[in-house]
């Protein structure tokens, strides 16, 4: 059993995490990161079978692509926090001869990362080929992929849903963050979604929905996709969360999508945000 | 021996990509291939009918096609992308870019129907910026071999070099005259035939179409030194600079934009080391057309008359 107290405390560390990277390089983009602290959180410390010595293949784990790498200082918080590498690391972030680019990248080596991300809609496509290898190499091991829900308007997403189901791609387990804003406002008003359950279906994916900042409710979900992968299908799942989440100026709105807080405003962040497994 | 390199006759490079792929499924079980739904075009069926879990249809969706073949990457295997040379590059850039290139993916980027030659599609898949494109990205490897042994034997090098390479190779029936189970080197240039007034560098088909220039050159006494550079990235400096001080000027010849191309690599490194008269036999700034190949080639200033001229210019700049 999960213990969600303990997963709530590393929650909030990791949001204490991601406003001092954004805050120290005033650059970045915490509203996204916020929004995905509990899925990400949930992913790396109770649901994936992983390996923080890292091995690039993956083979014989379970594996994580972050298509919308946007959002990495989740990312990298998460990581640290589970040991890939030093938490003092996080206060290089965005800064020169840093592991930590401003968007994931395995050009440095930093452990956790297999595919550079940034340009939206390719994660999926590579997440794909990546359970195509698990399936040849006879490895019954699942793959994890995020992407952001504006990050849907780009077409090669839907090359790939539409391959996905033909192939069974079905050790595949895929979360949309549904948080229904964009760099240039709600995704309504930019470029509508549309009925998102019925397009994924109309792939004929296995769809689920999940509250992303309740972190009981997203390994409940989780631990239920696994149990629906091996059937011929992929699986994905919209998760709603609000941007911002956990930090009140921040929530709920697409203008922190990709801004740092001023010290006045971090601090604002901080004081909300309980210190539980320490500063780096 | 110039007067040794004969044709001894027409097959397609593509068809020497098939044949290599084929033997590499026998050979290298890590070996998967991924085509566009152009899998006839591309000769990939005695793969296919030999290996068919370790090939994976994606349909006309190239984008993704190149997604997925970093995914396989990641997992260990060694995939072969097929498609046109156009959707192998242009239309997939960015994520040849991210996914493949940034992220050092050991991705085989195998792209057919390249340039002029192409013939009557016309300019929409004649594409002759993709060797520009391609040797832009840090790390990417690049190659164009000029005919169906050697398109072979390259097909079968590059599973062996770990990161991502890109293969350049054509639609049509294109003489034959590289040895049979030749072994390819990647970035080494090819000595074809020694020479003292002028070097001609080709790559691709017109390899073949600089022999015809240097049999005709030599027919008026003039003696051509033939270097075959079917790797244009990493180019074989060492010997670019050691031909060009040997006779004193020299030609590049290709089935590409002049831009970005053969002829503006070799351009660098002898602007750097070994500055040298130079000409540049390549498609100046132009879309193509539809037609036969030999009429496109000597419409676009590529026949080996063209070549021959070129070397003359080149040797009048000496003085």
């Amino acid at each position: 059993m999960a213990n969600i107290e303990k997963l709530e405390q590393i929650t909030s560390q990791v949001r204490r995490d991601i406003i001092r990277m954004v805050h120290a390089c005033q650059s970045g983009h915490p509203g996204g990161s916020l929004g995905c602290t509990e899925f990400f959180t949930a992913l790396y410390f109770e649901v994936m079978d992983h390996n923080n010595s890292f091995n690039m293949d993956g083979k014989n784990e379970d594996m994580f692509f972050l298509s919308n790498g946007h959002i990495s200082p989740v990312w990298y918080s998460v990581l640290a926090r589970s040991g890939y590498f030093e938490v003092s690391e996080l206060a290089t972030f965005r800064h020169i001869d840093s592991r930590l680019q401003g968007h994931p990248a395995t050009h440095e080596g930093l452990p956790g990362i297999r595919v550079a991300s940034g340009s939206l809609g390719q994660g999926l496509s590579v997440a794909i080929g990546a359970a195509l290898s698990k399936k040849m190499n006879g490895d019954p091991k699942i793959v994890y992929a995020l992407t952001g829900d504006g990050e849907l308007q780009e077409g090669q997403i839907w090359e790939a849903a539409m391959f996905a189901p033909h192939h069974k791609v079905d050790n595949l387990i895929v979360t949309v963050d549904w948080n229904r804003q964009q760099i240039d406002g709600p995704t309504k008003e930019v470029m509508s979604l549309g009925d998102l359950e019925a397009k994924w279906l109309a792939f004929d994916w296995e769809v689920m929905h999940m509250n992303g900042n309740n972190v009981k409710d997203v390994i409940d979900t989780l631990a239920e996709a696994k149990t629906k992968t091996g059937n011929g299908k992929p699986i994905v799942i919209l998760m709603k969360t609000e941007m911002g989440y956990g930090v009140d100026y921040m929530q709920g709105t697409h203008k922190w999508h990709g801004k740092p807080p001023n010290d006045e405003l971090a601090q604002r962040a901080l004081d909300q945000l309980k210190e539980t497994l320490g500063d780096y | 021996m110039l007067e040794n390199i004969v044709s001894t006759g027409k097959k397609s490079t593509r068809d020497g990509f098939g044949a290599g792929l084929h033997q590499l499924g026998k050979t290298n079980p890590e070996v998967v291939a991924l085509c566009a739904d152009l899998v006839g075009s591309l000769k990939m069926q005695a793969f296919i009918d030999d290996n068919p879990d370790r090939f994976i249809q994606v349909g006309i969706a190239e984008a993704n096609m190149m997604g997925i073949a970093a995914g396989l990457a990641i997992g260990g295997k060694i995939p072969f992308t097929g498609t046109f040379a156009n959707f192998s590059t242009g239309r997939v850039y960015d994520q040849i870019r991210q996914s493949i290139a940034y992220s050092h993916k050991n991705v085989k980027i195998c792209a057919s129907h390249a340039g002029l030659t192409l013939g009557e599609d016309g300019a929409t898949h004649q594409i002759l910026e993709d060797v520009g494109m391609m040797k832009m990205l840090p790390g990417m490897t690049v190659i164009n071999p000029c005919d169906y042994n050697q398109t072979k034997a390259a097909t079968i090098a590059i599973a062996d070099h770990d990161g991502p390479v890109y293969l350049r190779f054509g639609r049509p029936g294109w003489p034959v005259f590289t040895p049979e189970n030749q072994k390819f080197e990647i970035g080494k240039a090819l000595l074809l035939s020694e020479g003292t007034d002028v070097t001609i560098f080709s790559t691709g088909h017109l390899v073949w179409t600089s022999v015809e220039a240097a049999k005709e050159l030599a027919a008026e006494g003039i003696s051509c030194e033939l270097i075959n550079i079917h790797t244009i990235k990493p180019l074989d400096e060492a010997a670019i600079i050691a031909s060009a001080k040997k006779t004193g000027c020299v030609v590049t010849a290709e089935e590409h934009q002049m831009n970005g191309g053969l002829g503006d690599s070799v351009a660098q490194v002898l602007g750097r080391h070994q500055p040298t008269p130079m000409e540049l036999v390549a498609v100046n700034d132009s879309f193509g057309e539809s037609g036969k190949p030999a009429d496109l080639l000597a419409k676009y200033g590529l026949s080996a008359s063209d070549i021959v001229a070129a070397a003359k210019r080149a040797i009048k700049r000496k003085s």
